[in-house]
Formats: C-alpha cells, structure tokens, sequence
C-alpha cells in the first residue's frame, strides 16, 4: 500500500524532492470519474438512398471496436430505411465505458424535387439540442442531463469520380453549421486508386470553394500539435469507405468483407479502404474533440438563437454568463 | 425433287422451266426448283448495296453524371469518342439539361457505319429535376418531325435518317431499386424509343446482390407498365434460346472502362483494384458482351426497324390525327406540310387541292393586308413631311425677317459712322487751317518780323 500510494504519488520516494506538491495527481482522479461515468458519443449517417450508410453502421459495430457488443441479428439483405432509427451499444474495453449511438437516417435525394429534403435532418439535430436545452433551464436540473445530441454527422457522397453534386453541396452547407460534418465516400469500391485520388481532390476544391468547414475545422485547432494532427487528417478527407457486415474466409482468417467474382475486398484493409482510418478518428483519437466542439461551438449558437428569438425579456441574460459547464 | 413438282402441278410437262417458276411463286407455297435460277443471289445483291451505301444509327445515352456512360460508349466501339482534347460532358457541370451530339464514321472490314451518339449532360443532377426529361422527349420529336418533313416532301431523294434509334438508360447501382425519376422518365419516353435499361458501374455490386437487384428493378417495371425493347421471337431453336438467356439478364449490368490491363499475358479493357481487376469483356464480370453482341452485333437492324415501324408511326398518327382534328382554326404555327393527309372520305389529292386554294386565300388576304398598311403609312409619312416643310418654311421668314432687322440696324450705324466721319473731316480741316496758321505766323516770327 505504501508502493501503491507512492506510484499514485501521495508519499513521496525517500530521498525525494520534497517540493513535491502532487497536483499531477488529478489527471489520476479524473481518469477514476470518468471511469465511473463513462462516455457517450453520437454519430448520425447521412446520406443518398442506397449508399449503403446502414451497411456501414453494422460495419461499425461488427468491427474490432466493439468486440464484445451484442450481437446485432443476422440479416440476409438490409432493407429500405424509411425512418430515423437509433441504435445505441454499450462498449466496454479495459474498464472503460462507452455508449455509442449511431442514428441511421432514411435517404434523401429520392424524389425528383428534391428541395427542403433536408428539413427533416435538420430539424432532428435541432430537436436533439432542444431537448438538452429544455433540460438545462430547468429549475430542478438532472445530476447528468443525458447527452442525446449528435456529436457528429457522417455524410455519404456517392462515387461518380467527377466532383459534388449541388444537392450535396447544399445539404453539407446547411448542415456544417450545426453539426460537425465528416465527409466520406460511399461505395468506395467503385473506384480505381487514380479515380480515387482526383476524387478526392475534386472534392476538397469543392468544398473550399463552396466554403464548407469539415471536421477538423481549421478555426478551432489549439495549438502546433493539433494542428500537425488535422492538417494530416485533412489530408486524407474524404475517407474512402466500404461497409460490409458479411464475413468471409481470407488467407485462414474470417474478416469483414464484400466478395465479387474478381477479388474479395477487405473492409479493414487499410489497403483497399480507408474504413479503419475513419473508425479510429471518430472513436479512438478524436472522440472528445468531436463532444467539445459540439458541446461549446455548436450547441451554444443553437442556444444563443434559441434565447434571442424566444423572448424579449431575456435579451437581459448576457451571452457569456455560462453557468453550467458542460462536457 | 422434280417428281414432286411434276406430280403436284400438272401444268410443268407443257410449259417453260421459267414460268413454271414464276406460277410456284405465285401460288406462295413452298416449292423446290428444278434448277438453278438464280434469285438466291438476291441477299448479296441487298448486302453489296448496302455496303455501298453505308448505314446509320443513332444512339441516345441518359443516365446521371458520373455512372460511366462516356466510359461505356468508347468500350463499345473501341474509340475514343470522348479523349483528353474533348473531355466527355460529364466533366464540366450543367446548369439545365443539354441535348448535344456527336458524329463518327466509323470503318470494319469494308462497311461503313455513321454513328450518332446523342449525350444528354445535366440529367438528373439539380436539386429539382422536375421536368428533366422534357428537353429529351423534345429533341426525339424533333428528329421524328424532320423525317416527317422529308418524307412528306415532294423531292425525296436524300432521306437522312437521323431518329433515334435506340436509348441506353443508365440506373445507379443502388442495390434497392428504381428511383421515382426514373420511373418517370421511363414511364414517358417507351412509347417514343425502344429503352434499353442498364446497371451502370456493376463492379460495384456482388453478385447476389446484382441478382436480387435485378428482379427488383424488372418488378418494378412490370408493376409500372413500362414497355422496354423486347427481343423479337425468333423461330431457329438455338436463337430462341439465346434470346432467353439475354432476358433472363435483363436489366444488363454493364462495366466500362477506357484503360486496358494485364491479365494472363493478355491486354484486355478492364479496371485495375487492389484486390483484383474486373474485366469488361469478361463474361462471369458483367453483362458488357452481351449488350454489345445485341445491340451492335444482331439486333442493330431490329432496333431501326422497331423505331421506324412502331415508334414513328406511332408519332406520325398522333401528329397528324392532332392536326386534322383542328381543321380550318389551325394556327398558322403548324407547318404546311404536316396537314397532307387523310381524313376518312377525302383523298388525298382533293385535300391537297383545297388546302393549296386555302394557302392561295391566305396570301392573298395578307398580301391585301400589307398593302392596306403599305399605304397608311406612306400617307402617315407624306403628312410628315408636309408638316415639316411648313415649319422649315416657318423658320426660313423668321429667320430672314432676323436678317432684314439686322441689316437695317447695320445701315444705320454705318450712317452714323459716316455722319461722325464727316464731322471729324470738318474738324480735322478746321485744326489743319488753325495749325496752318499758326505756322506761318512762326515763320512770319522767324523772318525777322521780330519786334
């Protein structure tokens, strides 16, 4: 107990400095709390009908991330989705909790007018914030207000090889303002290697010309560091992704992937797709940099708007007298 | 062979050879033939013209940007007809939907073709495509009333053939089914062109998924009523059953590519992925052989004939039918031509003569007409003139009348001028005569005159 309690460095070593305070042990106190707690995270798939954004949510949950989830039940062929459906899974690894939700929403884009298809989106993530703000303003206010916002939005761009379509430049614009927005290529097996690469570039043009702001936004990195990291990830943006959730038998190993009669492709290989790559910057790197993001940039302008139009009286209520810190 | 002749037509021991021939003709049945006349040789007589002449035929591709139909059309006819110089319409993006076309003549083992590819960038790409298809069905009409026009011309001696003979629609690989639009598109443009669905970019799918796909997209279309091209029965055994084969395949899942590989030590068009490369022509890949064996291979002339007995005709009756049906109130929009047809009871001679006296009627009515305008406004331009000479003239006394004043105000002054010249005259004289004066009275001083 007494090396224990030195590694947790509440007795100091003999022969030690003894200016040593021990205020490096909160990062250890902290790590015990957020034990306790556990994590929440939310990600929304959006996108064109017949991408295969719902294949996508089952790779998800198939792949080394969630080893011991519940088994999600075999589908032969997963139908039309018609409504937002949610599905949340409680993950744990080396004592840490995590519930991760991924909401798969219907495709847009079907009709032949396709105007306003993103209301229904839109007002979904809206509702998200509402509920969490109805929640704060309460008077008797909840321990731990269940976070049931989404903390970031997958969109799907379907792989013609040429450059955005304005229908995905309209719903990205829209939507980048109130959700972090992670583009990816859908079906990505479609593409060749050179396709790939000019597609990619196509589109990060676009994106700069349209003024849409990815995740990771340029405006919110902190320092050096970060910046090194996203302007990596910015780099690689938009993830080619390819979803499977059939298995198959490659080289002695069952893996996830799609078998065609010229190859079968590896969904984890990172040689063939880049899925691993986005499930690693959603879920292992860049978790808590998506909640912050959310919770202080985009919920707050939703709240700020939210305040303003509600009513007269509490123009009175400054912006910035944020009381509740929200994590 | 001859027995059977002879013990079925009893004329044969009597008559020629040849007209015993053209009798069996005539009746229509089968018959075998003593000898040799020669009218097997008709095919090649058809074959060599047409060689000579050449063949057309128009192609139309629709489908959304980016589902590789400029890739599938330089696969299909092994050229380039969209290179790096003239990049395929895809790559630059439209605002509305364009109809454009391309030309190429293209040469194999001494016959020539002239291919039409009509390209329609911009379908399907805006938010709102409603009424997308509307510039389609209007070019298709266009060319159907430009082989009306000339056909109904009295010169017919060129008869270009430009109608559309075939329509290659593109379905995005989506694995779920048809999309509303394109449904709708289909839904209107069966009965103008024989519609040939396709599964664009079908290295996408596997190929259980390509199967369940497919029967999706053909209840669809039967639950929809769309009539896509058909295969036309056909009575040879072996041919039928190809003919089955292609059916059960429809809709063709095709793959394009515009970049050969290496498989096996051979180069082949395919396209080359980390897991492996899928071949175009590859028969367990896609469907790509099979569409081109049909529609280039034995069905070119079937396609063309479909569109010129069924589709045209079903044009030119709806056409022509909307035009007589309006009688004498047609507006003068319509083109003369289209109105030389038959109602039922006139002939066609009679309706000819009448509408050549209305036409004759007409002019002459508009021709009254424009001289009755012609003269109205030469009178209205007479009246001008007058009007403005008058004020010329106006303006002409005033302006003399300006000059009289001016003059006499001149005469006057140059009066007083001589007047004051006059005076001063005088003056000058009087100061002449004083200095005079006083100059002799100097020299009178000067003399001596001193005192």
């Amino acid at each position: 107990n007494v090396r224990v309690a030195r590694e947790v460095g509440l007795f100091p070593a003999p022969g030690a400095d003894f200016s040593y305070v021990g205020i490096d042990a909160i990062l250890e106190q902290m790590r015990r709390k957020a034990l306790k707690k556990g994590f929440e995270l939310n990600i929304m798939v959006v996108g064109q009908s017949g991408l295969g954004k719902s294949t996508l949510m089952n790779t998800l949950f198939k792949s080394k991330v969630s080893r011991r989830s519940t088994q999600a039940p075999p589908e032969e062929r997963i139908p039309k989705t018609i409504e937002i459906k949610s599905v949340s899974h409680d993950i744990e690894e080396k004592g840490v909790r995590m519930k991760l939700t991924v909401i798969d929403t219907p495709g847009f884009g079907d009709q032949i007018n396709n105007k306003n298809c993103w209301m229904p989106i839109m007002k979904f993530i809206n509702d998200q914030y509402e509920l969490y703000l109805q929640e704060e303003i309460n008077i008797n206010r909840k321990r731990r207000i269940p976070d049931s916002r989404v903390h970031c939005c997958v969109y799907f761009i379907p792989p013609t090889g040429h450059c955005l379509r304005p229908l995905d430049v309209e719903f990205m614009q829209r939507l980048s303002k109130v959700v972090n927005i992670v583009p990816v290529i859908a079906k990505a097996d479609t593409l060749t290697l050179e396709e790939r690469d000019f597609f990619k570039q196509k589109i990060r043009e676009d994106l700069r010309a349209h003024g849409i702001d990815v995740y990771p936004q340029k405006e919110f990195d902190e320092d050096a560091e970060d910046r090194a990291t996203n302007e990596r990830i910015r780099e690689m943006i938009p993830f080619a992704v390819v979803g499977s959730d059939q298995e198959y038998q490659v080289n002695g190993r069952r893996l996830l992937g799609r078998k065609t009669k010229w190859g079968t492709i590896e969904v984890e290989n990172t040689a063939h797709c880049e899925f691993a790559f986005l499930r690693d910057l959603l879920i292992r790197t860049h978790m808590q940099n998506i909640k912050d993001i959310t919770s202080s940039i985009h919920y707050e302008g939703y709240r700020v708007r939210r305040l303003n139009e509600s009513n007269a009286q509490s123009n009175g209520i400054a912006e910035h007298d944020v009381s509740a810190s929200e994590i | 062979m001859t027995d059977q002749m002879m013990s079925h037509c009893p004329l044969t021991p009597h008559l020629g050879l040849d007209v015993a021939a053209s009798l069996l003709l005539a009746v229509a049945q089968q018959k075998n033939l003593e000898g040799y006349v020669g009218f097997a040789d008709l095919p090649n007589q058809v074959y060599r013209k047409s060689v000579k002449r050449g063949f057309e035929f128009t192609l139309m591709v629709v489908g959304e940007s980016g589902l590789g139909k400029s890739t599938l059309i330089n696969s299909l006819f092994l050229t380039d007809l969209y290179s790096s110089e003239y990049p395929g319409p895809s790559h630059r993006i439209k605002q509305t939907v364009q109809v454009e076309q391309s030309k190429v003549l293209i040469k194999e083992g001494g016959v020539q073709l002239l291919l039409t590819i009509v390209d329609t960038p911009g379908f399907g790409d805006a938010v709102d495509n409603s009424n997308c298809w509307q510039p389609v069905i209007d070019h298709i009409d266009s060319k159907f009333e430009d082989y009306l026009n000339a056909e109904s011309r009295v010169n017919r001696r060129q008869m270009p053939d430009s109608r559309v003979h075939s329509c290659l629609y593109f379905i995005a690989p989506s694995g779920h089914g048809l999309k509303p639009l394109d449904i709708e598109f289909m839904k209107r443009l069966h009965e103008k062109v024989n519609i040939i669905p396709l599964i664009a970019k079908a290295d996408t799918l596997t190929p259980e998924e390509c199967q369940q796909f497919k029967k999706q997209i053909m209840r669809e279309i039967q639950e929809h009523k769309i009539k896509i091209y058909e295969f036309p029965e056909v009575h040879d055994e072996e041919e039928s059953k190809l003919a089955k084969k292609i059916k059960d395949r429809l809709p063709l899942a095709v793959v394009g590519s515009n970049t050969s590989v290496e498989v096996n030590g051979k180069r082949v068009r395919g396209r080359q992925y980390p897991w492996g490369i899928a071949e175009v022509e590859n028969g367990e890949h896609c469907d790509f052989t099979i569409l081109r064996d049909m529609l280039i291979r034995t069905h070119m002339q079937d396609l063309k004939d479909v569109t010129n007995n069924v589709h045209y005709e079903n044009y030119r009756s709806r056409k022509l039918a909307a035009v007589t049906y309006n009688g004498v109130e047609n507006d003068k929009n319509k083109s003369q031509l289209t109105k030389l047809d038959t109602v039922e009871g006139i002939s066609p001679l009679a309706q000819m003569e009448e509408e050549r006296r209305e036409h004759v009627a007409k002019m002459k009515k508009m021709e009254m007409e424009m001289e009755q305008v012609f003269e109205m406004k030469v009178k209205e331009k007479i009246q001008k003139l007058k009007d403005s000479e008058a004020e010329l003239q106006r303006r002409h006394e005033q302006m003399k009348k300006n000059l009289e004043a001016q003059h006499k105000e001149l005469e006057e002054k140059r009066r007083q001028l001589e007047e004051d010249k006059a005076n001063w005259e005088t003056q000058r004289q009087l100061e002449q005569q004083k200095l005079d004066a006083t100059r002799t009275l100097e020299k009178n001083k000067k003399k001596g005159k001193i005192f």
